[in-house]
C-alpha cells in the first residue's frame, strides 16, 4: 500500500517485480508478435508461431510486406484520409467546446442553465443508439459548394467530421476547468472593458492547456480509431479512413504477413506518441471515469 | 461572480449557439427520430412514401410465443421415436404457417426447446436472431462487467504500490486501452486462428502435446468467450487508472491506523480500501456495462455474428438491418431497445449513488 514497508527487500521484492513482469507480458507480448510478425515471410511467420521466435527478429527479416501492403491497397490515402478527418475535427472541437463552455460558465444568459442540461444528458446516449437514424439524416442533407447546391451527404470527409465536432463529454471537460478559473481575473478585464471575444482569446484559453491537452487526446484517439460510422456512410476508397480500409484489406487477401505490417504502420506511430506522453494519456482517459 | 448581474443574451446565445446546434442536429435530433422512425416503415432509400405502421418493427422483433405438443403416437398409442431414440412431434410449421387455430404464432420459427414428461414445450420467435442477439449481448456484459472489473481493481493494487519503476508497469498495462479496437481484433484473430495461430501452438507446446488445436473462433462453444478475453485484454487498463484515481483519494491516515491496530493485508482491504471506493465501484461497473452494451467492431471484424449466431449481439444486429438492409426502421427499433436497456442501467447507478450521499 502507500507506506513504505520495511519487508520490501531481498525475495520479496523479487516476488514482487516477477508478478509485475508477468503480467506485463500479457499485454505486450501480443503487440511485439504483431510487430515481428510483419517483418517476416508469411511461410516463416506461421512456422515461427510454435516457438519464442514469434516474439524475436530472427529469420529472414525484412520490410517487404510493407512494400507489398502498400501495392496491394493504397494504405497511404487511408492514413492521409485519416489524418485529416482526425486533425480537423480535433481542431474544430477544441474551439466550438470551449466556446460554448466559456459562454455556460462565463456569460449569463436566459437558458444557459436548461441548455447546459440538455448538453450533459447527451452524455448518456451512447453513439451506437443514434448511428441508425443519423445514418438517415447523412444521406438527406444539403450541401453547398463548388457544384452549388448538393444534397446527401454519404462519401465525403465533411460526413466524418461534421457530426463529430460538438459533443458533451468535451464541454462537459471544459466547464469544468473554467469554473475553477478565479473569477476574478474576468471581472477585472471587464472592468477595464476588454470584449467577451477577447476575453476568451487574452485570459481564460491561454490558461486552458491542461484542458485542451486532455480534451485533444480523447478527440485523438475517438477519431482516429473510428469505425462503425465510416463502415456505413463512407464507400468510396477516396475518402476511406485506417480502421476501416484495414477491415476492407482484410478481406481482399489473407497474407498474415502483410495484414500485420499494416496493423503495425497505423498502430506504432499512436504507441509511440502514447509512451512518449503517457501521462498526459492516462490522466485524459480517467478524467472520462469523472462522467455519469 | 459580478457577471451574473450583468445580461449578456445576445453575447451568450453567440459562444454557445454553433456547439449546441450542432448536438441539435446530429445527437439530439437522431436520437427523437429513432423513437419516430421506429414506427414507420422508413427506409434508406425507397420509392415508397414512408408511411406511419405502429407498433409493428416491435412485435417483429420482440414476438415471442410457446406451444407445448405430445409427442406423435401410432395407430397402437405408443410414442413414435425418430432415428437417434428421441419421441417425434408434429412439426411446428403446422402451427406457425397459417394455421387458423394459432394467429398468435404466425410465421414464427423456434428459439429453443424443453421437455417435461412426455410433452416438450418450444419456445418461438418471430425474429429467432435478434433473440440470439439480446442472450449474447446480456452474457457478455455479465461475465465481463464483474470479470473485467475486478481484474482490473488487482491490476490497481498492485500499480498502487511504491516500487522503482512502477510507471513503467503502469504504461505497459494501460497500453492495449490506446490501440484501436479494430486492429486488436485483426491482431487477435490471427492469435486465434485454428492453423498455425499462436495460442494454439504456445498451448500445444506448453502441454508438450497434449493439447489439442482449437477453432476459437470457429467453434461456437467458444467463439464469444474467445472475443470476451481479448474484449478485457484490450480494455482492462482503462479501469485499471479508475480504480487508481480510487484508491489515491483514500487518505493514508486511515492505511496507518489499520497497520498500528495490527490489521492483516485482507482486513486492511476490507476495512480500508473497499469501503472507500464503492463510489469508484459503481462507476468502474456501469462504465463498463455501458462499453460492453455497444459490442460491435469484435464482432464485425472476428466472427459477423457466426459462427450459427452464436456472437451475434443487439447492436450488430442494429447496423445489419439499418445499413446493410436498408432497413431503417427495424435499426431504430432496435436502437431505441438498446436505449431503453442502457438508460435502466443509468437509473440503477443514479440510485445506488444517492442512496449513500
Amino acid at each position: 500500500m502507500a507506506t513504505i514497508n520495511p519487508d520490501n527487500h531481498g525475495l520479496r521484492l523479487i516476488l514482487r517485480y516477477t508478478v509485475l513482469t508477468l503480467i506485463a507480458v500479457i499485454f505486450v507480448f501480443p503487440l511485439v508478435f504483431m510487430v515481428m510478425s510483419s517483418l517476416k515471410p508469411d511461410q516463416q511467420l506461421l512456422a515461427d508461431t510454435s516457438s519464442l521466435r514469434a516474439f524475436l527478429p530472427v529469420g529472414d527479416i525484412s520490410l517487404n510486406n510493407y512494400v507489398a501492403a502498400f501495392d496491394r491497397a493504397p494504405v497511404g490515402l487511408f492514413v492521409m484520409n485519416s489524418v485529416i478527418v482526425t486533425g480537423v475535427t480535433v481542431v474544430l472541437s477544441l474551439l466550438v467546446c470551449s466556446l460554448a463552455a466559456f459562454s455556460f460558465v462565463f456569460l449569463n444568459w436566459r437558458g444557459r442553465g436548461v441548455i447546459l442540461s440538455v448538453i450533459l444528458a447527451t452524455l448518456i446516449v451512447p453513439f451506437e443508439t443514434i448511428a441508425i437514424p443519423l445514418l438517415l439524416i447523412a444521406s438527406k442533407l444539403p450541401w453547398i459548394g463548388a457544384e452549388g447546391v448538393t444534397i446527401g451527404w454519404l462519401n465525403s470527409y465533411r460526413v466524418q467530421i461534421v457530426p463529430f465536432i460538438a459533443d458533451g463529454l468535451t464541454i462537459f471537460l471544459f466547464v469544468q476547468y473554467f469554473k475553477d478559473l478565479p473569477g476574478e481575473l474576468i471581472e477585472a478585464a471587464r472592468v477595464e472593458g476588454a470584449s467577451w471575444p477577447q476575453i476568451y482569446r487574452r485570459i481564460v484559453m491561454p490558461l486552458a492547456g491542461p484542458v485542451i491537452a486532455t480534451a485533444a487526446i480523447l478527440k485523438f484517439l475517438v477519431m482516429y480509431n473510428q469505425y462503425l460510422w465510416p463502415l456505413m456512410v463512407v464507400q468510396q476508397e477516396s475518402y476511406r479512413p485506417v480502421m476501416v480500409g484495414l477491415q476492407y484489406f482484410f478481406q481482399l487477401n489473407r497474407a498474415w504477413g502483410e495484414i500485420m505490417a499494416y496493423l503495425s504502420l497505423i498502430t506504432v506511430p499512436v504507441l509511440a506518441f502514447y509512451l512518449f506522453l503517457q501521462r498526459a494519456f492516462i490522466a485524459s482517459i480517467a478524467s472520462t471515469g469523472v462522467k455519469g | 461572480m459580478a457577471t451574473k448581474l450583468t445580461q449578456s443574451n445576445g453575447a451568450g446565445w453567440a459562444f454557445a449557439l454553433p456547439g449546441f446546434g450542432l448536438m441539435v442536429v446530429f445527437i439530439i435530433l437522431p436520437f427523437f427520430f429513432a423513437f419516430a422512425l421506429s414506427f414507420t416503415n422508413q427506409r434508406l432509400i425507397s420509392p415508397n412514401p414512408t408511411a406511419y405502421v405502429g407498433a409493428a418493427n416491435y412485435r417483429q422483433l420482440l414476438g415471442v410465443g410457446t406451444i407445448t405438443l405430445d409427442p406423435l403416437r401410432d395407430d397402437a398409442g405408443a410414442v413414435q421415436r425418430a432415428a437417434d431414440g428421441s419421441p417425434a412431434y408434429p412439426r411446428l410449421r403446422e402451427f406457425t404457417r397459417a394455421n387458423p387455430d394459432y394467429p398468435q404464432l404466425d410465421g414464427m420459427r423456434e428459439w429453443f426447446s424443453f421437455g417435461r414428461g412426455e410433452s416438450r414445450t418450444f419456445v418461438l420467435a418471430r425474429d429467432v436472431v435478434f433473440m440470439k442477439a439480446i442472450v449474447n449481448t446480456v452474457i457478455f456484459v455479465l461475465v465481463v462487467a464483474p470479470l473485467q472489473g475486478a481484474l482490473a481493481l488487482g491490476l490497481a493494487l498492485l500499480i498502487n504500490q511504491r516500487l522503482r519503476g512502477i510507471n513503467l508497469f503502469r504504461a505497459i498495462y494501460f497500453m492495449p486501452v490506446v490501440v484501436s479496437i479494430v486492429v486488436v481484433s485483426l491482431l487477435w484473430r490471427f492469435i486465434y486462428s485454428a492453423d498455425g495461430g499462436l495460442l494454439n501452438n504456445m498451448l500445444t507446446g506448453l502441454s508438450f502435446g497434449l493439447f489439442t488445436p482449437v477453432d476459437w473462433l470457429g467453434t461456437p462453444s467458444t467463439a464469444l468467450g474467445s472475443i470476451i478475453a481479448m474484449s478485457i485484454w484490450q480494455a482492462v487498463g482503462f479501469h485499471m487508472v479508475i480504480w487508481l484515481s480510487g484508491l489515491q483519494t483514500i487518505s493514508p491516515t486511515l492505511y496507518e491506523a489499520a497497520s498500528i491496530e495490527g490489521a492483516t493485508k485482507w482486513q486492511t482491504f476490507r476495512y480500508v480500501t473497499w469501503p472507500g471506493l464503492r463510489n469508484t465501484a459503481v462507476l468502474v461497473l456501469i462504465v463498463i456495462t455501458m462499453q460492453a452494451f455497444a459490442l460491435f467492431a469484435q464482432i464485425d471484424v472476428m466472427t459477423k455474428g457466426g459462427p450459427l449466431d452464436s456472437t451475434q449481439t443487439i447492436v450488430f444486429q442494429a447496423v445489419d438491418r439499418g445499413y446493410g438492409k436498408q432497413d431503417i426502421s427495424g435499426g431504430s427499433a432496435i436502437s431505441v431497445i438498446l436505449f431503453c436497456i442502457v438508460l435502466t442501467i443509468s437509473l440503477i447507478q443514479r440510485y445506488l449513488t444517492r442512496e449513500r450521499t
